[in-house]
């Protein structure tokens, strides 16, 4: 009798011994494109960083100290962040309303959808191009501001602050959109019938039910867009104003790696560059614990 | 708008989705106090129904007055009618009192008495341990039960219900059909209740509303609907699982006597036709099985036993009949596939309708 039940209760496959381990044998494929990914993105992190202590003079820090006590590089940080945080809350704050409206199903949804989403893959050159012959001294905006006789010589709205502006909102916009559409068709609908049965205005019903399920998701999405923005780089020479109230980090690093060939000084500048963003995400992830980040009851 | 109404009346309600009709005027009248259940397979305009008293779904045709006052032009919000949703909708994000004090907290009613309206609510539902706790932290009855607390807290003219027990188990289902009784018993709100179950819906209403394909069928009390079905769609759906086309050959006052599978069957004249084709139609309860050795009558049915499933002190049985069709019945008597059973029914349990 032991001999027999101890051949039919022979191990069972190998297979189901890693299932029950949590191991998906299939993933492991998955291990050489992650460890490619992985060096591609340390490799060069760990080579910067190590480059950005060993400048051409002086000691390890001089690169940061040079950086910070320079003004014209310094300033990079605050000229950058005055484009992308704005431009991140206007594409996020903006999705909102919109993404709200769209969230059910409706005629020309798909149209409507794909026009939002178009910008995306103008690319930044063609949107430059647009703006410069829609909003320069004499494209059409102005002529017409002219014609009215609203302003009696033409806004200045390119090759300066608000050009970049205005192309990091028409890039970042779709994007945002995008994000906080799906986050908001995660929200279960009959949660916004179920407030209205219980006499909640569509207002309310905003406020206390869709905000609070979807706040998380807008945390997330103004990262991204931040992210996006942060690194602006084409938009600021073609629109903007390079040397000047443009002069953001991206061209400050690539001036110093790349016209100045100074590289530990431009890996230095990477390096600060990358601890902005990490801290301004870190403080968006951080107010993001506070709140509620449970299921939202929807398909999401 | 939450004070009692004496009549809540559905004029000639119709929905229209796109090119699908899904309630072709319907009709009713609910009584303050009436426990009324919409009952009817998926798709019959039950559902549809519910949502229009709720004003969740605008009206394509119709009126619906609340003690004369018209009421379907007015959002959700303004009509004040609880509803349990089939799948809860309890708002994830706030705690099992937040959730009941909900309601209250947008009508602007007084913290004071908020706290005692929800603390009484999680009384009723028996509840109170689980007062601070998530919907996500729950098992499928508590959310049931903060989902009706909810409802019910606002005290409202009206409580809808969409089919709130379909998510549970047997088990809990039975339970939570016991609650929902005791609480309109105790509380005496005017409930309309949406439900595909038959047997919850007898269970459960002072008055059933049997609908098919958007139209209502029929509307009595759980003792009308179940004994006297006024058509074969309806007594399909209260339990008249055999269901067998048959030819009038006389008929005489109430009772017709009718050919079905060869055999000659006198029954109940419900709204049979007096000549032409009919349906019989016969629970499976009612099935007598005859003992072997009994003489042969005349309106005996003869079958083959093909399945048998053992329900305890009865067995389900399935048989077929010579002409290929099948019969469902139950016994306490003990078959066995391929058995020959004798089957009779008493001529006051065969009913005969249109076809």
């Amino acid at each position: 009798m032991t001999a027999t039940a101890t051949t039919t209760s022979a191990t069972p496959a190998l297979r189901h011994r890693l299932a029950e381990r949590g191991v998906d044998r299939l993933l492991l494929l998955l291990v050489p494109g992650t460890v490619f990914i992985a060096l591609l993105f340390l490799y060069p992190f760990l080579y910067g960083l190590q480059l950005s202590f060993q400048p051409n003079t002086g000691g390890p820090l001089a690169n940061y100290e040079r950086f910070f006590t320079d003004a014209y590089l310094r300033d990079t940080i605050w000229i950058t962040l005055r484009l992308g945080l704005p431009a991140a809350l206007f594409n996020v704050l903006a999705s909102i309303p919109i993404a709200y409206r769209m969230r059910g199903k409706f005629r020309g949804k798909r149209l409507i959808t794909t026009i939002l989403v178009v910008p995306i893959t103008l690319g930044t050159v063609l949107t430059a191009e647009g703006l410069i012959e829609y909003l320069s001294p004499v494209g059409w905006f102005n002529k017409i501001l002219l014609g009215l006789g609203l302003v009696d010589e033409p806004v200045r709205l390119v090759h300066n602050y608000w050009g970049v502006l205005f192309s990091l909102i028409i890039t970042g916009f779709p994007f945002a959109f995008l994000l906080t559409l799906s986050y908001l068709s995660g929200i279960d609908p009959s949660l916004e019938r179920a407030a209205a049965t219980l006499g909640a205005s569509p207002r309310q019903r905003f406020r206390h039910i869709v905000m609070p399920l979807l706040a998380p998701g807008l945390a997330v999405t103004f990262c991204l867009s931040f992210v996006l923005a942060f690194s602006v780089f084409p938009s600021a020479i073609m629109v903007g104003e390079p040397q000047g109230s443009t002069h953001v980090i991206s061209i400050a690093a690539y001036n110093t790696a790349f016209r100045d060939f100074d590289y530990p000084m431009g890996s230095a500048v990477a390096m600060i560059m990358a601890v902005v963003m990490l801290l301004v995400i870190g403080l968006v992830l951080l107010w993001r614990t506070t709140l509620y980040r449970g299921a939202t009851g929807g398909k999401g | 708008m939450s004070d009692r109404f004496t009549e809540l009346t559905i004029d000639g309600v119709r929905r229209v989705f796109g090119e699908q009709v899904a309630l072709r005027g319907m009709d009713l009248t609910i009584k303050g106090g009436e426990f009324v259940a919409l009952l009817g397979p998926s798709g019959c305009g039950k559902s549809t129904a519910l949502n229009c008293l709720a004003g969740l779904l605008p009206l394509s045709g119709g009126r619906i007055l609340v003690d004369g006052e018209r009421i379907d032009q007015l959002p959700p919000e303004k009509r004040g009618f609880g509803m349990v949703f089939q799948n809860y909708a309890l708002f994830p994000h706030m705690s099992v009192r937040r959730n009941i004090a909900f309601g209250l907290a947008m009508r602007k009613v007084a913290k004071a008495e908020q706290a005692r309206r929800v603390e009484e609510a999680l009384r009723l539902v028996q509840l109170g341990a689980h007062a601070d706790k998530f919907p996500g932290q729950l098992s499928g009855g508590q959310q049931q039960r903060v989902a009706i607390a909810r409802a019910v807290v606002m005290e409202p003219p009206l409580v809808l219900m969409d089919e709130p027990l379909s998510n549970l188990d047997a088990s809990l289902r039975l339970e939570m059909r016991s609650e929902i009784r005791r609480l309109h018993q105790s509380l005496g709100l005017t409930t309309v209740y949406v439900t595909h179950d038959q047997e919850e819906a007898l269970a459960l209403a002072d008055r059933l509303v049997v609908m098919r394909d958007g139209e209502v069928q029929q509307v009595g009390t759980p003792q009308e609907v179940y004994a006297q079905p006024v058509n074969r769609h309806v007594a399909g759906f209260m339990g008249y699982r055999n269901l067998l086309p048959a030819v009038v050959t006389a008929t005489d006052g109430e009772h017709v006597t009718v050919t079905a599978e060869g055999v000659a069957l006198t029954g109940v004249n419900r709204n049979g036709p007096s000549s032409g084709e009919a349906v019989v139609a016969v629970r499976p309860e009612d099935f007598a099985v005859l003992a072997p050795s009994a003489p042969p009558q005349a309106d005996e049915l003869r079958a083959e036993v093909e399945i048998v499933e053992y329900h305890g002190r009865e067995q389900a049985v399935e048989a077929r009949l010579p002409g290929g069709r099948a019969v469902h019945l139950r016994t306490t008597e003990r078959l066995a596939p391929g058995d020959a059973v004798r089957l009779r029914v008493p001529v006051e349990r065969v009913l005969v309708f249109a076809p």
